[in-house]
This record gives C-alpha cells, sequence and structure tokens, in this order.
C-alpha cells in the first residue's frame, strides 16, 4: 500500500524494511498464534491424512499400513469388484433422488409454511426434529417400520388385509428407495428450514410489486423468488451433498448392504475393508476414489462460482 | 364530472383493530393528491387498498369509473413504485421492465416500443443491460417507475418512493416526478411521511390521522388555513406557535392575561360570547422592529436562543410567558439578550377552539 502511495518514499523505506521471511512470521503476531492450531489441525489432519491415504493406497498393506509399492494394483481390485460398482451405482442413483426430492420437497413444505398459517413454530419444530435425530436412530426406526414381518407389512396383514405387500426393504429392487424414504424424513425439514429463511428473506415489497405486474404466484416463485434464493440454494446443496457421499450409518442400521449387497454403499467399502476386512491397502484405494469424484464435481465448481472476479452479483 | 379515482365509505379492520374509517375521497383526472401523515396513521394501508393488495373491509373503490373493489391489482389500471424498489434483482433492467408484460403474452415489437418510451422519459436508456445491483438508489427508483410507466396505465400509486435516498437525491428526484407528472398528466396518488415532498409535488394534500383524513385541500390551504390543530401543528418546519387562552369577541387573552386583538382574523364563524381557544402564529408571521409597526399586535421580547440557518435566522424569545420562535433576515443582527419588538401578523395566524380543537 504505501508503496503505491508514496513512491518517493519507498525507495528509503526498503533499506530499513525488514527480510520476508522476518515480516511473514512475526507481522500481526498475535493473530497468527491464535491460528496456529488451527493451522495445525488443516495440516495434519486433511492435508497430512489425505497424503498419507494416497500414498497407502497405493501398497498392498494388509492389517497395518506397511506393505509394499504396488502401483495401481489395489485400484484394478477396486474395480473389479462387484460389491464396490454396486455401491458406485448406489450411491449415485441415491444421490441423484436424494438431493431432488430433498430440494423440492423441503421447498414446497417452506412454501406452504409460509403462507402465513397457524402454529407455525409447532411445525416447524416437527419438520425439523427427524434431523436432529441420527441416522442410526432414524435407520433402525424405519427398519422397525419396514420390516415385512414385524413393520406397517405385518401389522396391516395381521389387521385383516392379507394381500397388503410393502417389502422394499427386503427386495433387492426397492432397497434403495426404502432408503430414500428414510433419508427424506431425516433431512426434507431441514432443507425446509433453510428455504424457509430463503424465502423469509424476499422483500415483501417485491411480492406485491410482482401483483401489481400480474405475474402469477407460481411465476413469481420461479423466475424471482428462486433466483433470489441462491445463496440459500447453494448452502443447501453443499450440506445435502455432503451428506450424500459419507452416507454410511443409515444404511447400517437399515439394511447393512443388504439385501445381499444391493444396498451397499462406498463409505461402507471403505470401512469394511480397513477395520473389519483387514486390508487397508483397498480401504485407501477406495477412499482416494471417493476423493477424487468430490475433487471432480467441486473444482469446476468453485472456479466457476469464485474464480471470475467481479462476475458474482 | 367523472373521477379518475373514487373511494366511497371505505373501511378497513385488522381485527378488532380499526384502521381506516368510513373514508370518502375522490380524485380528478390528472391530479396529484398526495397522503401526508405520521407513520401509522393509515396511509400506506390506504395506498394499499387502492392498489387491491389489501382486501378492504366494507366500502367500495372506483378507477376510471369502475368498480375495482374486487379486482386483482393488475386489473385495476394502476402501476405502483415502493419505497425499497422492489426491482426483481436477478433480471436485468430491460427484463425488470418487461417481465410483467411479457407474462401477460403481450407481443414483442409493443413491449420493445414500450420499453424503449419508458426508458426514453426515464432517461435510463444505458442502464438497460445492468442488473439492480449495479445501479446506484436513484437509478433503481426511476427503473422502479419505468416498471409502473411500462403498463401504460391511468392512475400512478408511489409508497414513499424518495424515503430510501440520501437528501440531494431526494430533491432531484421530487423535481423529476414532478417533471414526469406534468409531461404525463397522469393522476398519482404519492405516500409520503416529509411535508416538503408533500407541498412541493401536491395538487391537494390529505392530511391523515388515525385512519380519518384530518383536511383535504391545496398546499397554500393547508399552509395557511389549517382546519384543526393537528394539521396546523404537522405542517410547517419550525412548527407553529400556539398560544392557549381564551377569546372574548375581538380579544384573545393569554394564560397570564396578555391581550391580544385579535380583530384582524377571518372568523369563520364569530364565537359567540367567550371561548376557550388556542391561537397560532407561524414563526415567519412574526415581524422584527419597523416591519412590525403596522400588525395588531407588537411586544417587547427578550431574544433566547438564535439559530442561524443560512438564508434566514431563527430566533426563540418568549410573549406572555410561552417560549415563541419566529424568522427573520439572516442580515439583522441577533444576540442572545437582545430586547426586541415583535409584532404578530393576526390575519395571518389561526385561532382554534381548545375543545373541539377545529379552526374558528
Amino acid at each position: 500500500m504505501a508503496d503505491t502511495a508514496v513512491p518517493l518514499e519507498a525507495g528509503a523505506e526498503t533499506a530499513h524494511r525488514p527480510g520476508l521471511l522476518k515480516r511473514i512470521l512475526f507481522h500481526n503476531l498475535p493473530a497468527k498464534i491464535a491460528a496456529l492450531p488451527m493451522m495445525a489441525t488443516v495440516l495434519v489432519v486433511f492435508v497430512g491424512c489425505t497424503i498419507w491415504t494416497v500414498y497407502y493406497s497405493f501398497t498392498n498393506s494388509k492389517l497395518l499400513p506397511t506393505g509394499k509399492f504396488v502401483g495401481f494394483d489395489q485400484y484394478e481390485r477396486l474395480f473389479q469388484t462387484s460389491r464396490w460398482n454396486v455401491s458406485v451405482t448406489n450411491l449415485v442413483a441415491y444421490g441423484a433422488m436424494s438431493l431432488v426430492f430433498t430440494l423440492v420437497i423441503g421447498f414446497i413444505l417452506a412454501v406452504l409454511i409460509d403462507q402465513k398459517i397457524r402454529f407455525e413454530s409447532a411445525f416447524r419444530t416437527i419438520m425439523l426434529y427427524p434431523f436432529a435425530l441420527s441416522f442410526i436412530v432414524t435407520g433402525l426406526v424405519w427398519q422397525w417400520i419396514m420390516n415385512p414381518t414385524l413393520g406397517l407389512q405385518g401389522t396391516l396383514r395381521n389387521l385383516g388385509w392379507s394381500n397388503f405387500s410393502f417389502d422394499w426393504i427386503a427386495n433387492p429392487r426397492m432397497v434403495l428407495f426404502a432408503m430414500l424414504i428414510a433419508g427424506l424424513w431425516h433431512g426434507t425439514g431441514f432443507c425446509m428450514v433453510l428455504m424457509l429463511a430463503g424465502l423469509r428473506g424476499v422483500d415483501e415489497e417485491v411480492w406485491k410489486a410482482a401483483r401489481v405486474d400480474g405475474i402469477p404466484t407460481w411465476r413469481t416463485y420461479v423466475s424471482i423468488v428462486i433466483p433470489m434464493m441462491r445463496g440459500v440454494l447453494i448452502t443447501a446443496i453443499v450440506i445435502l451433498g455432503s451428506g450424500i457421499v459419507r452416507l454410511y450409518d443409515l444404511v447400517v442400521a437399515l439394511t447393512n448392504g443388504g439385501p445381499g449387497i444391493s444396498s451397499e454403499v462406498p463409505a461402507k467399502y471403505v470401512f469394511n475393508y480397513m477395520f473389519s476386512g483387514g486390508n487397508i491397502g483397498q480401504g485407501l484405494a477406495a477412499a482416494t476414489m471417493m476423493l477424487l469424484t468430490v475433487l471432480i464435481i467441486m473444482v469446476p465448481w468453485a472456479y466457476l462460482e469464485f474464480g471470475g472476479k467481479g462476475k458474482r452479483t | 364530472m367523472q373521477h379518475s379515482v373514487s373511494i366511497k365509505d371505505l373501511s378497513l379492520n385488522f381485527g378488532n383493530v380499526k384502521v381506516l374509517e368510513h373514508l370518502n375521497l375522490d380524485i380528478a383526472q390528472g391530479e396529484f393528491i398526495v397522503l401526508l401523515g405520521p407513520s401509522g396513521c393509515g396511509k400506506s394501508t390506504l395506498l394499499n387498498c387502492i392498489a387491491g393488495l389489501l382486501d378492504v373491509s366494507d366500502g367500495q373503490i372506483f378507477i376510471g369509473g369502475k368498480n375495482v373493489t374486487w379486482l386483482e391489482p393488475k386489473d385495476r389500471g394502476i402501476g405502483m413504485v415502493f419505497q425499497s424498489y422492489a426491482l426483481y434483482p436477478q433480471m436485468t433492467v430491460e427484463r425488470n421492465l418487461s417481465f410483467g408484460l411479457r407474462v401477460a403474452g403481450m407481443p414483442k415489437d409493443e413491449i420493445a416500443r414500450r420499453v424503449a418510451r419508458a426508458a426514453e422519459i426515464l432517461q435510463i436508456q444505458p442502464l438497460l443491460n445492468r442488473k439492480p445491483a449495479n445501479l446506484s438508489g436513484g437509478q433503481r427508483q426511476r427503473v422502479a417507475i419505468g416498471r409502473a410507466l411500462v403498463r401504460d396505465v391511468d392512475v400512478f400509486l408511489f409508497d414513499e418512493p424518495l424515503s430510501n435516498l440520501d437528501a440531494k437525491l431526494r430533491s432531484d428526484l421530487r423535481v423529476e416526478i414532478k417533471r414526469l407528472h406534468q409531461r404525463l398528466k397522469n393522476t398519482m396518488i404519492y405516500v409520503t411521511h416529509d411535508q416538503i415532498e408533500a407541498l412541493t409535488l401536491a395538487d391537494r394534500i390529505a392530511i391523515m390521522k388515525n385512519g380519518v383524513i384530518q383536511q383535504l385541500a391545496d398546499p397554500h390551504t393547508i399552509y395557511n388555513k389549517p382546519t384543526n390543530l393537528y394539521v396546523a401543528g404537522f405542517i410547517g418546519s419550525p412548527s407553529m406557535n400556539f398560544i392557549a387562552g381564551t377569546v372574548d369577541g375581538t380579544t384573545f387573552t393569554a394564560a397570564d392575561g396578555t391581550k391580544i386583538p385579535v380583530g384582524a382574523y377571518d372568523f369563520a364563524a364569530a364565537p359567540a360570547g367567550s371561548l376557550k381557544a388556542v391561537l397560532g402564529v407561524r414563526p415567519e408571521h412574526i415581524f422584527l422592529g419597523e416591519d412590525a409597526d403596522d400588525v395588531p399586535y407588537r411586544t417587547t421580547a427578550e431574544i433566547e436562543i438564535v439559530e442561524p440557518m443560512g438564508s434566514e435566522t431563527l430566533a426563540w424569545t418568549k410573549v406572555a410567558g410561552i417560549p415563541v420562535t419566529f424568522r427573520c433576515s439572516s442580515d439583522i443582527p441577533l444576540n442572545v439578550g437582545d430586547k426586541v419588538t415583535i409584532g404578530f401578523d393576526i390575519a395571518r395566524g389561526s385561532l382554534f377552539n381548545a375543545e373541539t380543537e377545529n379552526r374558528l
């Protein structure tokens, strides 16, 4: 700053200026000390462990990370394993449906609750409550409900509706939808609250202006309100997306990957190979693939979002 | 004569709260009406009722001779400008102007023609491809006016359109709105709490309090012949001086016994016998020194505070034991403690019944 503002003195100042290293280290020292723990965490946990993970994914480590370098062997094996391939397909299918339905249902619920209804806070609490439960609880509850012999199907059959059938959880072709039901039950309330905050952020006069302009309500939502909620939508997508990628506990509690391998997901694959399968190299290769997938999606997006300077409105 | 906007016996309740009560207002074609009042007086509510953004509890609204009481805002033939501009932030200025027309399915060339005309009138052609975030407050409000303009309607509604702007821009845009009105000759209804805006813009001002119109008249009458104490106190800055006392025939006696002859006052109806009254005199109708020679009441007073305001000076003194302000030219040197002769121009003053608060 001083260099451009006072060019005449710049030369004189350079002579007295301490070395670059010294300046970087000691300028605003207290702030740097305060940031040190977080910087250490980032370096050791995030960067360090990521490098460690990637490195050992190229070894034939079994129970302990001690194996020797074997190149891409673990990755070759990974993509020849049907369990992994099913896991990835499941995650993509579940993730896409879950993201779309959570956003759509969450938005519709938010719109409904935004109509100046009575007991709004009560509804909001009820809708948000599932989010306060862990996925393990959600999974168990829905496992009981959807259990063909003990749950909804069994109950209705006992009541006399003998041909009632709801066995998605035991049906390899439908088990993904069973997961979706539990996932939506868990996540839509949270999405609704986010969306509601976004809707409340829209100036009431914009609504009035749209009414005077004769724009139908649905059109106002689609063309004016949703574009105004861009920030909220991005927040929701990031939170939901990270929840989908690390999906693990819901599957463990709800189906444990079954029937067969029909509801396996990548995070479960990683965990099983690392901690119960005794094959660290394979687990880490899978973990690296997950990281790579996330990066492939995130990097172009982050570039678009934050790259172009001054383009954002 | 057909009225452009006619409000008959309008009432609006929110639950048990009566916001507007049996309100009547007739507005002529091409008239500029300002609804003026403090916050919560119902002026914005009335405007929203006219726009159709609020459902009325009772009464009728006619626009252009048509009963629009239960019509949607878009079918009423109105355009509206809001305090917060209420532009659609993700659309360019051009889309902001044309969006309503597009949704209504108007032919493209007609939309283009109207947008071009509005942009020309408001001189916003260079801004058409920008988004509202890249505009200044004044430019945004222009676009908001443009959005009302492209609707090609007879009645414009303004809801405190200048309140979010700084003082300089406010006076600039005020002139521009006046120019717009002279050019378009539309009926305009303008809500504000700023009396300068009201006095400068209006053909007629409706002063509101608690959902009731206190006085509806042209700015000159409102200023010089306020119909009651409330209007007299609300309009004018610095506000009118009030002296309480009694009036008996042509003599006003203040609370401390000071007698002020009010024979020159133009009574609407001369009071019979003695009556509790309030005498109101505007600061500029109090004359200083030799200027006061010709007025009916003169007294000597001591200057207590002097407020130089550049073009004029505002001085505080006491008459009949009550603080009184008066204006004088800034060329006259005034000092605190000076004993000066001041005179009241009773003919241009106001007398109010102390009980009913109405003008005598």
